[in-house]
């Protein structure tokens, strides 16, 4: 890679590993995070997503290969690391017995920011992330929402280029979880780079410009989620009126997709997903359907969520 | 002290000026300490409790077990009882600073900081400094009780100016061990299970009673305690009963208790701050 494009990116990391014990909790992590965008660590419990962040945030140290954030190597230079981001980690690391503005000078503080300075930086984002009215409350007092949009908002109290944010919205009502996915998107406004882990695939959907797929500490997949969802085609679901069609619907579904149908005779439905790179039209389904005769009560056209491309990549894991 | 009373600075640029080591560990101590300070303020009964404890150990020592307790040399039992309840506030320092400290752990605050370009020393100098003024405060009532129930300072200010500080400065060492048990507990339900084992300590001592008495075993450990040697030290300064000693600690407890403090801080403080540096490595 060349220098100029090397230093294009807020994060990169290159073979990085971490073991605990026996646990392989990383293995050989490679990573290009442009800046200024999105990007999201996607996986189950244990994929090596919190390990990855924890180390590129310098808060453990790589039992193999480099990374490089905002420019520093994070084992060399990890003061000049920590002076370059902002680390929410997976609970909400606010004070409760003080109010959410001190909570927000003390961590301005300690980034060495006067005391008038860390004090207008946190009025200004309490008033701009919508905790103006409770800035002077114990923290006690708030909703889990509003905790984590004081978690979120302390990163930026020094506005770092490169912000790591570990599984923002993990037990969080819908309400709260789309507050913070607002919140994120306004911070990539601001120029950031956003480093982001989720078990939630609709959450990497909605806010990540690039997704890498983590599974046992290892890469599985990586690109937009759009092209991920490409890559495993199109869902089709096809219900019919008479279960003694299941069988030529199925022949048609996988004539036309390409697929290999599975048929459910209790909900009376076949289903089956579109090979790569083979369109799927519904007006030429649905005559095809009709020509062999099959009264179809429902035919359903779906892009695939990134829970199919999860559920897609893991299983090809599994029987590989 | 309140966040905003310090001396104002221009706006800073988005690349501040980075503070020197020594000043930083400055800087950080002092936010550290704001921040556990600001808890108090904001938790009145929390500091009305510290406060109120020692005053009913005095109550419950004094005059239940002293209405059976016979002080060798005749002296009274809430005289020599006062230096050992001071002590014993010291020592049960080290629970909220424990539990205080795992907490942190536990609910990512030693992370957040971990993450931000601080000195790790710095930030635990602070909540140290914090509990010490703690610490400090939660004497004065004690004092006045002592006072009020027959304890006198005999020895005139000096010596017992010189006895607060060596309470002082016990509190201080107690408080690097709390921290590096907090750090070890990880969290705060471990460290509240920890907090009885500092009970054990804190009783077989020369607190409550002579140590004489005790089987031989027994009161080697007790003579050997290091908070045998600040009771001892500040029965002798402060010119209360105490009973005949055998043990080096006990015959020059002023020596024994800066030696006892030199060598806990010099353990607990290093393995303290290298806990906080590597902890979740």
């Amino acid at each position: 890679m060349s220098r100029t494009a090397r230093e294009q990116l807020a994060v990169s990391a290159h073979g990085l590993g971490k073991r605990f014990g026996r646990t392989v909790a990383l293995d050989g992590l490679d990573l290009a995070v442009p800046a200024g965008t999105v990007y999201g660590l996607l996986g189950p419990n244990g994929a090596g997503k919190t390990t990855a962040v924890r180390l590129l945030a310098t808060l453990t140290t790589p039992d193999a290969g480099s990374a490089r954030v905002a420019g520093f190597d994070v084992a060399e230079q990890p003061e000049q690391v920590r002076r370059s981001i902002g680390f929410a980690g997976q609970h909400a690391a606010v004070d409760e017995g003080i109010t959410g503005r001190e909570n927000l000078v003390l961590v301005g503080r300690f980034h060495h920011l006067g005391a008038r300075e860390a004090r207008l930086r946190a009025d200004a984002l309490l008033e701009r992330f919508g905790l103006a009215a409770a800035a002077d409350r114990l923290v006690r007092g708030y909703s889990g929402g509003m905790r984590r949009r004081l978690d979120l908002i302390a990163c930026l109290i020094t506005q770092p280029p490169v912000l790591f944010l570990d599984e923002p919205t993990t037990g969080l009502d819908p309400r709260s979880r789309g507050e913070i996915w607002d919140a994120v998107r306004e911070l990539t406004y601001g120029g950031s780079t956003v480093l982001l882990t989720t078990q939630y695939l609709d959450e990497a959907d909605r806010l990540a410009d690039t997704v890498m797929v983590l599974d046992h500490g290892r890469t599985i997949a990586e690109g937009p989620p759009g092209r991920l969802k490409a890559e495993i085609g199109t869902r089709v679901q096809v219900v019919v009126d008479d279960v003694t069609q299941l069988h030529v619907a199925a022949t048609v579904l996988a004539a036309v997709t390409g697929g290999e149908p599975i048929s459910d005779r209790d909900s009376r439905q076949v289903e089956t997903l579109s090979l790569p790179g083979r369109e799927v039209l519904l007006p030429a389904l649905v005559r095809e359907l009709d020509a062999a005769g099959v009264a179809a009560r429902d035919v359903a056209l779906r892009t695939p969520s990134l829970d199919d491309v999860f559920l897609a990549l893991t299983a090809e894991r599994q029987a590989a | 002290m309140s966040v905003s009373t310090l001396s104002p600075r221009p706006a800073a640029p988005a690349d501040r000026s980075t503070p020197g080591p020594l000043r930083r560990t400055a800087l950080d101590a002092a936010t550290s300490a704001t921040r556990v300070l600001l808890y108090y303020r904001h938790s009145p009964a929390l500091l009305a409790v510290s406060l109120a404890v020692p005053v009913v150990m005095v109550v419950l020592f004094g005059y239940v077990f002293g209405s059976a307790m016979q002080v060798p040399g005749s002296g009274d039992y809430r005289e020599f009882l006062m230096p050992g309840l001071f002590a014993m506030v010291a020592i049960n320092g080290i629970t909220p600073t424990m539990v205080g400290v795992a907490r942190d752990v536990e609910r990512g605050a030693t992370d957040r900081l971990r993450s931000m370009p601080v000195s790790r020393f710095g930030v635990l100098l602070g909540s140290a400094l914090a509990d010490l003024v703690i610490g400090v405060a939660v004497l004065v009532p004690l004092v006045g009780v002592g006072l009020a129930v027959g304890w006198r300072m005999r020895n005139g200010l000096a010596d017992a100016l010189a006895a607060f500080a060596l309470l002082v400065l016990f509190r201080f060492v107690m408080t690097w061990l709390g921290t590096f048990l907090g750090l070890a507990a990880g969290s705060e339900q471990m460290a509240g299970q920890l907090a009885v084992l500092t009970f054990p300590p804190a009783i077989v001592t020369n607190v409550f009673v002579p140590t004489g008495g005790m089987p031989g075993w027994l009161r080697v450990i007790a003579d050997w305690n290091p908070a045998s040697a600040v009771v001892a030290a500040c029965r002798q300064l402060f010119g209360n009963p105490s009973a005949p000693a055998s043990a080096w600690p006990l015959q020059h407890p002023v020596v024994a208790t800066l030696l006892w403090s030199a060598v806990l801080l010099a353990v607990f403080a290093p393995l303290a701050a290298r806990k906080y540096s590597t902890h979740g490595r």
